[in-house]
């Protein structure tokens, strides 16, 4: 097994008394702890522990408001990153992606700007300090981020890197900006205590046309060293920078720079500049002279800094793979025995290095949130740059950071929305994660609901739509929203629970005497096909409102066909040849002779069922009598309507 | 053309505060509520003049918040009760009123229900809200409808069992007279001087009951209502006529949550879904005549018009009720420059249109093509 990196953090459990054993219990996201009667050695009490359950979150980033937004933001740049055509040559979409690495990074610097701004604001001193870590956390992620766009997806060539880095640079170091605005607003610039940290600023940083004009303020203050500031001024004006627009090849670039290099070399040893310090620091540095450079650690800042202004004036020609044989001996260099190397140096140096798995590595263990490598990894996954590194889990390592990053945004209340478009874009394992997680997403409101069954149908998850409208039906089921239920069902094409549903109807119809909900089941449409019962329900509706309009021929063969279609449960065929009585009841003949014997054969196949059925000694006597009793008179009904039907139908009209 | 702002709240309503009409003033201030969160609020944020410090010429200022209130569970609908106070009802089945006091720029709750709607041993969403000063009508997933008067402790009807199934939105149609939509596609007109419990007509579609979750009625004929539901289709009722919808036109992929006639000029319809677009509706009438004579503006043709019968008289008749999309010209825009998640809400008035989305986003377009 391989050894951890870095030492694991503790954190204390307030609640939970010193010396107790804590019990625990891992989540997605987060460990349930909870304290317990074990003790190490010695009987164990009984009895109850501690009463609370203490939830530890190792990502509070999730839950920040401010940073709230870069997941927001950067969910809506990787759907349109996914969205770019598969068929068009890696070349030409280069800029494309460029433009997106920059998009990423203007979202992560717009974060940062929001939370400094808070941590300024704040009066809470420790929440003044965990806004401050967010923003160092967020300009480390930006830096290297920038590094990456710039070696990794712009790969540019020998000379356009450097000036590629040397922008990198500058964007990072603000102090020179800082100071230079603090000089130039001072009454008389050349006398500020930090103008030669500014003009060697910008030398160490390549901004010669800035250095020269700063240096010319200098120059009209001492006309007896006039000669000296004109040489220099020059010296600056000459420096060649590599044009990768223009017609001059890299070899042509190569043989200026040399010789301008010597002719600055040729000024530095006939002592030209040495009767003024500044000026030949400055050429030490032109020339790039490494102990000259070396001394300026404090303006440098850091060995990054170091490494480009070396290479500036030294190997402006640096291919990308000579870079980390540089970019080592940098770092040792920058570093004394005090200092030591951080987790960011080593990240800068394996990028150097074009080791892009050792840099998502030590970025996935330093950072505290999938964030930051699941969107640089996916951005490299489609600019072509990472292998098929195939994990053992089967799936690559670009799908692998994107689930860990979705399942982790899956658990917070709200952000489960923008998960989903992640695992969309994972084809190996996505779906399956998807519809573990989707179905466990709290419903508190028929709105989300629907919001989730609309994720799941777009899909085609069809046992997470008919557990969730399972869930939702029976919710309102309990609540006695039958009409709520039954449309839950009609989403889900729920037979079986529409068919529970009608029997609720039923019921109560048969306890009430009155169907409930009338607006519903008259409505029902062809939704009424969806189960059995639920047909029996509408069509026996409508039977009594054919009743209720007196169109007894069409009522009476409703009634009929319901029985003899097997439509009804044959437990309300006793209801429904009661409900055949007033009909059959009636003067004028409703049921004719075919209809009679029909009626005559449901009953007698009711009553021989009913007999078959062992008479339980639990039903008592007079129910029994009732049911025979109505037996009874239906047969009465039965032979008086057949007697008349026969009669009327054997009538000749004369 | 907008940008979104930001704000960490999934937003479920956005409504303009409402600008007297004698004052051509473009609307400046508006409402959100938002849901999904641990901790919801109710915010007031304000996109300021153009003229005002700070915003370079022409640039489109974001919208700033002014205050912001705590608020118990998702606001499931928000809306103006006037100039300082909105009502939102709550996935906890509470209505409640908040003030916006201008001169400290604050939120304070005013008046609350809690527990409006219920069943008897659970929390009941409410759905929908709608305002006629002083009067309030809400609905919810218990299928009830609670008239409340602001300022007064109790409650001032209760229609219970209203619907078997959920009431997803209301609106009123006149001062005493509310539609309500349901779950089954039904329509249903409850006239609020009757005091029996059941709707003066309910019309629905013939086919699939396709649940509905949006109502707007059009601001100058009454009787023309357009609804959005679970299919996406914007359908526009004749309420007088008939229990069919007038016209059936394919709008969304997804669930349409809201539908909104521009209140001062009512060719134009908007309409959002859960599919992530917003879409602007713009019919041009086939008539040739001028629109200040249409929509029985002189009384020569209000006669005329109450009795005309479908496909009559079509400058009388409103372009929505054509029928066929193809005969009126029916143009549709897209609003929003990229495919965002759902947009839940939306409120347009003069030439401002601001709409929430659950990608935690505000769009706000102050040049509307009105």
């Amino acid at each position: 097994m391989e050894e951890v990196d870095v030492n694991p953090t503790v954190t204390n459990i307030p609640a939970i008394r010193h010396g107790k054993h804590m019990g625990f219990a891992w989540g997605p996201e987060d460990i349930l702890v909870y304290e317990t009667q074990f003790k190490a050695s010695g009987p164990s009490l009984s009895g109850p522990g501690g009463s609370f359950i203490h939830k530890v979150r190792k990502d509070e980033d999730i839950h920040s408001p401010i940073l709230r937004k870069l997941f927001n933001e950067s969910h809506h740049i990787f759907v349109g990153l996914q969205t770019i055509k598969e068929d068009v040559p890696s070349k030409s979409k280069k800029p494309q992606f460029v433009s997106i690495s920059r998009n990423y990074r203007s979202v992560i610097r717009a974060c940062m700007e929001e939370l400094q701004q808070v941590a300024v604001s704040t009066k809470d001193t420790e929440m003044a300090t965990q806004y401050g870590n967010q923003v160092s956390i967020l300009l480390a992620i930006e830096l290297i981020w920038n590094l990456c766009e710039v070696l990794f997806i712009d790969a540019a060539p020998a000379g356009s890197l450097l000036l590629h880095l040397l922008d990198w640079v500058r964007l990072h170091n603000a102090d020179a900006d800082e100071k230079a605005k603090d000089v130039l607003q001072s009454d008389s610039p050349a006398e500020h205590h930090h103008y030669w940290d500014v003009v060697v600023s910008y030398v160490l940083q390549g901004r010669l046309e800035e250095a020269r004009q700063m240096l010319a303020k200098q120059a009209t203050r001492q006309p007896a060293s006039r000669n000296m500031y004109k040489l220099m001024d020059g010296l600056l004006s000459k420096m060649p920078f590599y044009n990768p627009g223009g017609t001059q090849t890299l070899t042509e670039f190569d043989v200026k720079w040399r010789n301008w290099h010597e002719e600055v070399d040729r000024y530095l040893k006939d002592n030209s500049f040495s009767s003024n310090y500044h000026l030949e620091l400055i050429c030490k540095i032109l020339v790039g002279d490494e102990d000259a450079l070396l001394e300026q650690k404090e303006l440098l800042s850091t060995w990054y800094h170091f490494l480009i202004t070396r290479l500036l004036y030294c190997h402006p020609t640096v291919k990308p793979i000579e870079l980390h044989y540089y970019a080592q001996s940098c770092l040792t260099m920058f570093l004394d025995s005090r200092s030591v190397q951080e987790p960011l140096d080593s990240i800068l140096l394996a990028a150097f290095e074009f080791d892009i798995y050792l840099v998502i590595k030590d970025c996935s263990i330093v950072l505290n949130n999938w964030w930051f490598v699941a969107h640089l990894t996916d951005l490299l996954d489609h600019c072509k740059l990472l292998h098929s590194h195939n994990l053992n889990f089967g799936s690559n390592m670009r799908e692998f950071l994107l689930i860990e990053y979705a399942s982790g945004l899956f658990t917070h209340h709200s952000l489960w929305q923008c998960a989903v478009d992640y695992f969309d874009h994972c084809p190996e394992l996505g779906r399956a994660c998807l519809e573990l997680q989707i179905e466990r997403v709290p419903l508190d409101t028929e709105r989300k609901a629907l919001k989730v069954l609309r994720i799941c149908e777009d899909r085609q998850m069809s046992e997470q739509v008919r557990s969730i409208c399972k869930i939702m039906a029976m919710r309102a089921l309990r609540n006695n929203r039958l009409g709520s239920a039954l449309s839950w069902s009609i989403r889900a094409k729920d037979a079986a629970f529409a068919t529970l549903i009608s029997e609720r109807f039923l019921q109560d119809y048969c306890t009430k005497g009155t169907f409930s909900d009338l607006d519903l089941i008259d409505n029902l449409g062809p939704a009424m096909l969806l189960s059995d019962r639920l047909t029996f329900l509408g069509k026996y509706r409508e039977f009594h409102k054919l009743y209720g309009e007196k169109r007894f021929k069409e009522a009476a063969k409703l009634l009929l066909s319901l029985m003899t279609a097997k439509i009804a449960p044959r437990s309300f065929w006793m209801t429904l040849l009661t409900d055949a009585l007033p009909l059959l009841e009636q003067k004028e003949v409703i049921f004719s002779a075919d209809q009679t014997y029909e009626l005559m054969y449901c009953l007698e196949e009711l009553t021989s069922s009913l007999d078959t059925a062992a008479p339980g000694a639990d039903s008592p006597m007079q129910e029994q009598d009732v049911e025979q009793t109505k037996v009874e008179l239906l047969r009465l009904s039965l032979a008086r309507n057949l007697a008349m039907a026969i009669v009327k139908e054997g009538t000749v009209d004369t | 053309m907008e940008s979104a702002k930001y704000v960490s709240l999934k937003i479920s309503k956005t409504r303009w505060r409402p600008v007297s009409h004698s004052s051509l003033q473009q609307p400046d201030i508006f409402a959100t509520g938002s849901w999904d969160n641990e901790d919801n609020k109710v915010s007031v944020w304000s996109i300021g003049d153009p003229g005002s410090l700070g915003l370079e010429d022409g640039f489109e200022g974001d919208p700033q918040l002014i205050c912001e209130h705590k608020h118990d569970g998702d606001v499931l609908d928000l809306q103006f009760l006037d100039q300082e106070r909105i009502v939102t009802v709550s996935s906890t089945g509470a209505v409640t009123i908040f003030r916006h006091h201008q001169n400290s720029q604050t939120v304070s709750v005013s008046q609350q229900w809690p527990r409006a709607h219920r069943y008897p041993c659970d929390d009941a969403p409410g759905t929908g809200v709608a305002c006629s000063s002083p009067e309030i009508v809400t609905v919810g997933e218990d299928g009830r409808i609670i008239v409340f008067r602001a300022d007064h402790e109790g409650v001032v009807r209760v229609i219970e069992n209203a619907d078997s199934s959920t009431l997803h939105a209301v609106t009123y149609l006149r001062t005493t007279e509310v539609l309500t939509v349901n779950s089954f596609g039904q329509l249903k007109l409850w006239d609020l001087r009757q005091q029996n419990n059941s709707p003066s007509q309910v019309l629905s579609l013939s086919g699939d009951r396709v649940p509905l979750y949006c109502v707007d009625r059009h601001p100058n004929q009454q009787h023309i209502v357009a609804t959005g539901g679970q299919d996406g289709m914007l359908c526009v009722w004749d309420v007088r006529q008939g229990s069919m919808p007038f016209s059936l036109m394919e709008a969304h992929s997804a669930e349409m949550w809201e539908v909104h006639f521009h209140p001062t000029n009512p060719d134009h319809l908007f309409t959002c879904s859960e599919d992530g677009s917003l879409l602007h509706w713009e019919t041009a009438s086939p008539s040739e005549r001028p629109s200040f004579l249409q929509g029985g503006g002189s009384s020569s043709m209000t006669s005329r018009s109450a009795m005309a019968p479908a496909g009559g008289n079509q400058s009388i008749m409103s372009a929505w009720l054509c029928g066929d999309p193809s005969k009126s010209r029916l143009e549709t825009t897209h609003m929003l420059p990229s495919q965002t998640l759902s947009v839940n809400s939306l409120d347009v008035l003069g030439q401002c249109l601001v709409c929430g989305t659950d990608g935690e986003a505000i769009f706000v377009n102050r040049q509307v093509p009105v």
